[in-house]
């Protein structure tokens, strides 16, 4: 028997190049990997890509930073900034959800957790989306839902090639109930109609992808594609213990263990991603 | 009928069944008890209309896992005939949890699928009391593509915990299954109708659930996460307080389901609950089949798929402030 496993969904790191103090890591010059343990120079890292220089383990990327390392400098035309999510359920429980939506939002500059809009890979026009984990976990509830799906008929639309960047601890965001829910059929169907229309989806996976947001929109490209050491999967680990009350197995849920079980086409390492996103889309092309 | 476990909420309602039955049996024509009868049948309407009518969430949920709840398996005798099973995902093997066959109510002929939980011990066992794995769903998108292909109408009965988490349900990948099931559903070229009959949990639940139309049998509920999920992880630990807070808080009964635009419809469950009357409910859900089914066969050329986009299109609820 096994010990129980970490809470589901949550990450190994919080650092964030915008210097927030996130999920109780401390703020400073150095940060410890929580990979190889390495003490690492906090300015190392974000040089390059939010990586360890030790081990390469792939850092949590604010939705920012992933803007300016995938697209061209300044291409970014962003869409929908003026949707921000509202309470349907009245939602309660330690704090009212009302409160947890204006404490995020004024931790993470955010409005939610999605950033949807246009740019250019290489020179090359894309339609992109990026769930960013600081807010609430990167869950998804109407307004991420919403945000996607926009981008998805705009997509369609336009005729561009689309990229979703995943990244949510969850999937739905239980304080929007089942509307959280139906945003995952929401969804897929934008992506089944820009599907038929003969448009290319390209889903980047990063850490962690879990939950609803994998049982969707994560897993529905013509190419996904992760990050190194992703966990992806749909059941928490915790869940899974209590279950099936088995040690998981080495690597269970992590990028690798999806690429050798058939489930994503390409693990690229963020510093990759832009050159091997412009190839793909290159061979498409009609 | 057969002796019913009760919930906890309802020990006087059985009680008072146990003691209207004996009743009952001992008596014939003009016996004494007569009288004494009808006013405890009376009184049992009465106390079923009160205590029924007003289900607190968590009560609703204890009453979608009734021991004595229809199952799949029930309606597919009750409220359809000629049930013929259709087994196998082509790929892994048969899931137990998800059920898929061909069947008839009179003229009409279905695709008919859903979860079985199954009752004696075996039998859920052998269903995963529900959870199904990615087979499961593989098994079901088959099916639906069968439907399309021969025009049948596709009826899917949900009533799961949720998927299956366990080892081999992640390695065969349940979330690409459930991601593959939205997609197809989305665009299947023929009408779809969802009821949930018991247990409507996440993504299993939603992963046969994308339909023209969508009914909850009234004390069904339908959640992004059960009320256990949910207490664990905002109140830390799921127990007799928290269970009830959390399903309160997620709105997961059907009058809340259908204030939330989520479903078109809630199917009344006959007094006392589905547990006690299955052909009246099995009746009740027949019915809106074929309501159904006769309205959704006038969307022709891409129509219905087009109105099932819309549907799912609209649902969700925000702040939209122009800038
Ligand atoms: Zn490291």
């Amino acid at each position: 028997m096994s010990k129980q496993p970490r809470q589901d969904g949550e990450v190994e790191s919080g650092l964030s190049m915008s210097g927030r103090p996130k999920r109780g890591v401390p703020e400073g010059l150095w940060i410890q990997c929580p990979s190889c343990k390495a003490t690492i120079f906090r300015k190392d890292s974000e040089a390059k890509f939010n990586i360890c220089p030790e081990c390469q383990h792939h850092f949590y990327l604010p939705a920012a930073d992933r803007i300016r390392q995938m697209l061209d400098d300044g291409s970014f035309e962003e869409w929908d900034t003026n949707l921000s999510p509202c309470d349907p359920l009245e939602f309660f429980d330690r704090i009212a959800y009302q409160e947890r939506i204006v404490k995020e939002q004024a931790r993470t500059k955010m409005k939610d957790a999605a950033v949807v809009g246009r740019g250019y890979i290489r020179g090359r026009p894309v339609a992109i989306g990026i769930t960013d984990f600081a807010f609430m976990a990167g869950s998804m509830g109407s307004v991420v839902g919403e945000k996607l799906t926009r981008a998805i008929e705009a997509a369609t639309k336009l005729q561009l090639p689309l990229i979703i960047v995943s990244g949510s601890g969850g999937g739905a965001r239980m304080q929007e109930g089942i509307l959280s829910l139906m945003q995952m059929a929401k969804v897929s169907a934008a992506l089944g109609r820009f599907h038929q229309a003969g448009g290319l989806y390209i889903a980047i996976l990063t850490n962690p992808t879990m939950g609803g947001v994998a049982a969707s929109w994560a897993l529905q490209g013509d190419i996904t594609l992760a990050e190194p050491g992703a966990l992806i999967g749909f059941a928490g680990k915790r869940t899974i213990w209590n279950t099936v009350r088995l040690e998981l197995p080495e690597g269970f849920q992590t990028s690798e263990f999806l690429l050798s079980h058939g489930f994503i086409d390409r693990i690229v390492h963020r510093k990759d991603l832009r050159t091997e996103v412009a190839r793909l889309i290159d061979y498409c092309q009609r | 009928m057969a002796k019913t476990i009760s919930l906890p909420f309802e020990n006087d309602i059985c009680e008072m069944e146990n003691l209207l039955s004996n009743l009952e049996t001992r008596s014939g024509k003009n016996h004494p008890a007569e009288e004494e009868i009808r006013r405890i049948r009376k009184e049992l309407v009465a106390l079923k209309r009160l205590r029924y009518g007003n289900l607190s969430a968590w009560e609703t949920v204890m009453v979608s896992r009734h021991s004595d709840r229809p199952q799949f398996m029930d309606y597919s005798r009750l409220a359809f005939e000629d049930f013929t099973e259709l087994h196998g995902d082509r790929a892994f093997g048969d899931d137990r949890a998800l059920r898929c066959g061909l069947v008839r109510i009179g003229e009409t002929k279905l695709m008919l699928m859903g979860h079985q939980k199954g009752k004696t011990l075996a039998e859920r066992r052998e269903c995963m009391y529900g959870c199904a794995h990615p087979e499961g769903y593989r098994k079901a998108i088959r099916c639906m593509k069968f439907a399309e292909k021969f025009k049948l109408p596709v009826v899917c009965l949900i009533d799961t915990p949720g998927a299956f988490p366990g080892i081999g349900s992640e390695e065969r990948g349940i979330a690409q299954l459930i991601a593959d099931a939205l997609k197809e559903m989305a665009l299947l070229d023929t009408p779809i109708i969802c009821v949930v009959i018991g247990e409507g949990g996440s993504g299993g639940a939603l992963g046969i659930g994308i339909g023209d139309r969508i009914a909850m049998l009234e004390h069904s509920y339908y959640s992004v996460i059960s009320p256990e999920g949910c207490a664990g992880i905002l109140w830390k630990t799921a127990n007799e307080e928290t269970k009830p807070k959390a399903a309160e808080a997620l709105r997961l009964t059907s009058k809340h389901c259908m204030k939330l635009r989520v479903i078109d419809e809630v199917l009344p469950e006959p007094l006392g609950g589905a547990h006690r009357d299955h052909k009246e409910m099995a009746g009740t859900m027949k019915a809106f089949i074929l309501r159904s089914i006769r309205e959704l066969k006038q969307l022709r050329g891409g129509l219905l798929v087009e109105k099932r986009y819309e549907k799912f299109r609209r649902m969700g609820e925000f702040l939209e402030t122009t800038v």
